[in-house]
């Protein structure tokens, strides 16, 4: 047992407003940059939809991810190492700028020095890429928001399949919809780090995030396709790939990431877990695919075993970290509940940001008197969203643990309700999923109440972990591009353009 | 008939001088400039055709670099032990070079005609891609014309003059190699001389990626996790 501790995640669908703000935030901090206009390390996807970038879940076209050999063993998708070596040339695998969107910006200067004219002036969209105008702008970031674009369009996305009738969500009576709020899953399995050639990807082993070497990168752009989630943007100024920071300068001091310390729903959750590094490649390539979450499920480790707590002390982990995984929200929501459940397992790459299955548009659908009773359960197979729906989002495919996620939710507000309006206690319906009381408000306390102290248990770095002092005398800190060096920003020897200004061409008017 | 001035300044001096500014540039990019180090790719701005040009120039050019670096570094009495005589090394040259010549020249006119008229990779594009682009371009087209001189004299002199001009350079005799080198055809000069210049130009553009190339992969774990503490160092 080789024990590894990482800052995990869980994201609560069942409160997420779709509102952006993590994003957006997200953006304005990190990705605000020529070069990373059009890229998202966060972005909230109205599902069903096809995703930004466009089908990122349909790996037979991307193949992103694992896949597992008739010997048992894993390869990526994309091939094996000669094939990866192959292809650096020219990438087949790998998605173009309007797979994602031109990134634009509108001609907001021309409201203020337009000249008097008998028709309102217009801020006119441009190219942030070469400037030019944009006659129609096809695709966005967020295209599908709230249901838009057609249906046809739409029912694309992979999270259909085997969905008996998925027709019929396009009727306005049976549809549905959810947000999906992604961001780099910082995997235990990573296929980014897998088909770097160079070596520039890597997983921290204090705190498992999973970071692009910046002055390792050569740009050769295999973690681009390589990455299930499409979550590395090869970053068009520097010709370098950038991805999901998970805000570690923010983690090192115990503050949680931008994302989630913004999130105006409270659905996001930081914890640490506790993992057995020596059998990742086990879970992962499991035969049977609907086995991957219980496989990951396995190689967490319980925090408060004393074996694990001896272990993780003698790989060196601080006592405030194995102190925070017993506190641990993500470990709580994950293992003991069973709430969580990791985005698309099927991909082999054990993703470490999990996500709770939204019900809401079950609940309201129960008090109308729609859905079918199960004992005091609703029956969850006649609801708006449905379960295979989620089930090939979470779980491969596997329905009982949604079923099971979503029953303890149900469970756990038929319980509230009962004992604050009824002012009796419905043990019954614990029973029924395999909760106790104590458990059920311990749920309440973290789901529903969800206190900044209890959403967030971030060790602080431990002094065993931070740099000497002294090495970095006379560094420059955390920054963006070449450091202290001025090769990208300004005129240099080595080349690259200024950064651009805005690229704007005057409008003239035709009286 | 002795060597000009000119002659010996471009086959005699520069060669040195753009070795070091070849090496030293490299060095002090690699060392200082490691955010700058990469391939410079534009795959994500346009992806049409781009597959089958980039294939078609790198692996063409890769098989005539190998070409050029068997004819002027590997000592030509290799050649004679194995039994290829100047003439059939010539023929060989001059077919494998060309074949390879030609793919690579139509990769190439697809990826300049790309770089130039493609306004999202033109706006991304530096200086310095679209100059090493066209050298590139220039110097490739210079040496399939020599292929047609080449066809005038099929005994293997010439060949075995440049053969020689290296062989004194590398050994750091240019008086000498100036000697070998200096009534060949205009064409051949062109080409050696451009084929120099992209020596001076390496370190300043994207080509520096050509020392990149990931041969470790193939050895390396798929895994890597770094600790905090070491990649600080």
């Amino acid at each position: 047992m080789k024990v590894r501790a990482q800052i995990g995640k869980v994201l609560n669908l069942d409160k997420c407003i779709g509102c952006h703000t993590c994003s957006v935030t997200c953006k304005n901090v990190w990705t605000s940059r020529e070069g990373m206009e059009y890229a998202w390390f966060n972005n909230v996807e109205t599902k069903p939809g096809i995703g930004f970038p466009k089908e990122w879940e349909n790996q037979d076209r991307w193949n992103g991810g694992w896949k597992r050999l008739k010997n048992g063993k894993i390869q990526p998708r994309m091939g094996g190492k000669l094939r990866i070596l192959a292809n650096i040339f020219a990438n087949p695998d790998m998605p173009v700028i309007d797979d994602y969107y031109e990134p634009f910006d509108f001609d907001y200067e021309y409201l203020h020095n337009a000249p008097h004219s008998k028709h309102q002036p217009v801020a006119r969209p441009r190219s942030l890429i070469d400037g030019r105008r944009m006659e129609k702008i096809e695709w966005g970031p967020n295209w599908e928001e709230i249901l838009g674009t057609e249906f046809e369009k739409r029912k694309k996305d992979k999270n259909f399949d085997e969905v008996i009738q998925k027709d019929i969500y396009g009727q306005f009576e049976n549809t549905f919809m959810m947000y999906l709020p992604r961001l780099c899953e910082h995997c235990l399995n990573p296929t980014c780090v897998a088909a770097c050639p160079s070596g520039a990807i890597y997983k921290r082993e204090e705190d498992g995030i999973v970071l692009i070497d910046q002055d390792k990168c050569r740009g050769w752009r295999m973690c681009v396709s390589a990455c299930p989630y499409k979550k590395i943007y090869f970053n068009w100024k520097s010709g370098k790939s950038e991805k999901c920071t998970f805000c570690y300068p923010r983690i090192e001091v115990g503050q949680p990431t931008v994302c989630s310390e913004t999130c105006v729903g409270r659905i996001r959750y930081l914890g640490v877990l506790l993992y057995d590094a020596d059998r990742i490649e086990a879970a992962a390539s499991v035969e049977n695919e609907q086995d991957l979450y219980e496989a990951q499920l396995d190689i967490f480790l319980d925090p408060n075993d004393p074996e694990v707590i001896e272990a993780a002390k003698q790989e060196g982990i601080p006592d405030n970290w194995i102190y925070a995984a017993q506190q641990s929200p993500v470990y709580k929501m994950a293992v003991d509940w069973k709430v969580a459940l990791p985005l698309h397992p099927e991909y082999r790459t054990l993703p470490m940001v999990w996500y709770v299955p939204p019900l809401s548009p079950i609940q309201s659908a129960t008090e109308a008197g729609h859905v079918g009773k199960n004992g005091n359960m609703p029956d969850l197979k006649s609801l708006r969203i449905p379960m295979r729906y989620l089930a090939n989002m979470l779980t491969a495919g596997d329905e009982a643990p949604v079923i099971r996620a979503l029953e303890r939710m149900i469970a756990m507000r038929s319980y509230k309700r009962s004992q604050q309006v009824e002012q009796e206690e419905d043990l019954a319906v614990l029973e029924q999923v395999g909760l106790t009381a104590h458990q059920v408000e311990d749920m309440y306390r973290y789901m529903a109440l969800a206190n900044y102290e209890d959403r967030f248990v971030i060790p602080t770095s431990h002094r065993a972990y931070a740099e000497q002092a002294y090495d970095v005398k006379g560094n420059c800190g955390f920054s963006f591009g070449n450091g202290c060096s001025d090769g990208d920003s300004d005129v240099s020897l080595f080349g690259g353009n200024k950064p651009a200004v805005r690229k704007v061409i005057p409008v003239t008017l035709k009286e | 008939m002795n060597a000009s001035a000119l002659d010996v300044f471009f086959f005699g001096i520069y060669p040195y001088l753009a070795s070091v500014v070849f090496f030293l540039g490299c060095l002090i990019r690699y060392d200082r400039e490691q955010y700058t180090w990469k391939a410079g790719s534009s795959q994500i701005m346009h992806d049409r055709k781009f597959r089958i040009a980039s294939i078609m120039f790198h692996v063409g050019i890769l098989a005539i670099f190998a070409g050029h670096f068997a004819g002027l570094v590997i000592p030509y009495e290799l050649w004679t032990w194995l039994g290829i005589s100047l003439p059939a090394k010539q023929l060989i040259a001059m077919g494998v070079g060309g074949f390879f010549g030609i793919i690579c020249f139509i990769g190439l006119t697809m990826l300049v005609h790309r770089r130039l008229f493609n306004p999202r990779v033109r706006a991304t594009t530096t200086l310095m891609d679209t100059l090493i682009l066209l050298v590139i371009y220039a110097q490739l087209i210079l040496g399939l014309l020599t292929i047609f001189v080449s066809t005038g004299h099929m005994d293997g002199e010439v060949m075995h003059d440049l053969m020689s001009w290296s062989r004194y350079l590398l050994t750091f005799r240019p008086v000498q190699a100036v000697e070998y080198i200096h009534d060949v055809h205009w064409i051949y000069k062109a080409h050696v001389n451009l084929g120099v210049t992209l020596f001076v130009l390496f370190p300043f553009s994207r080509l520096v990626h050509i020392w990149s190339v990931p041969v470790g992969y193939l050895g390396r774990n798929y895994q890597v996790v770094r600790s905090k503490i070491s990649a600080a160092k």
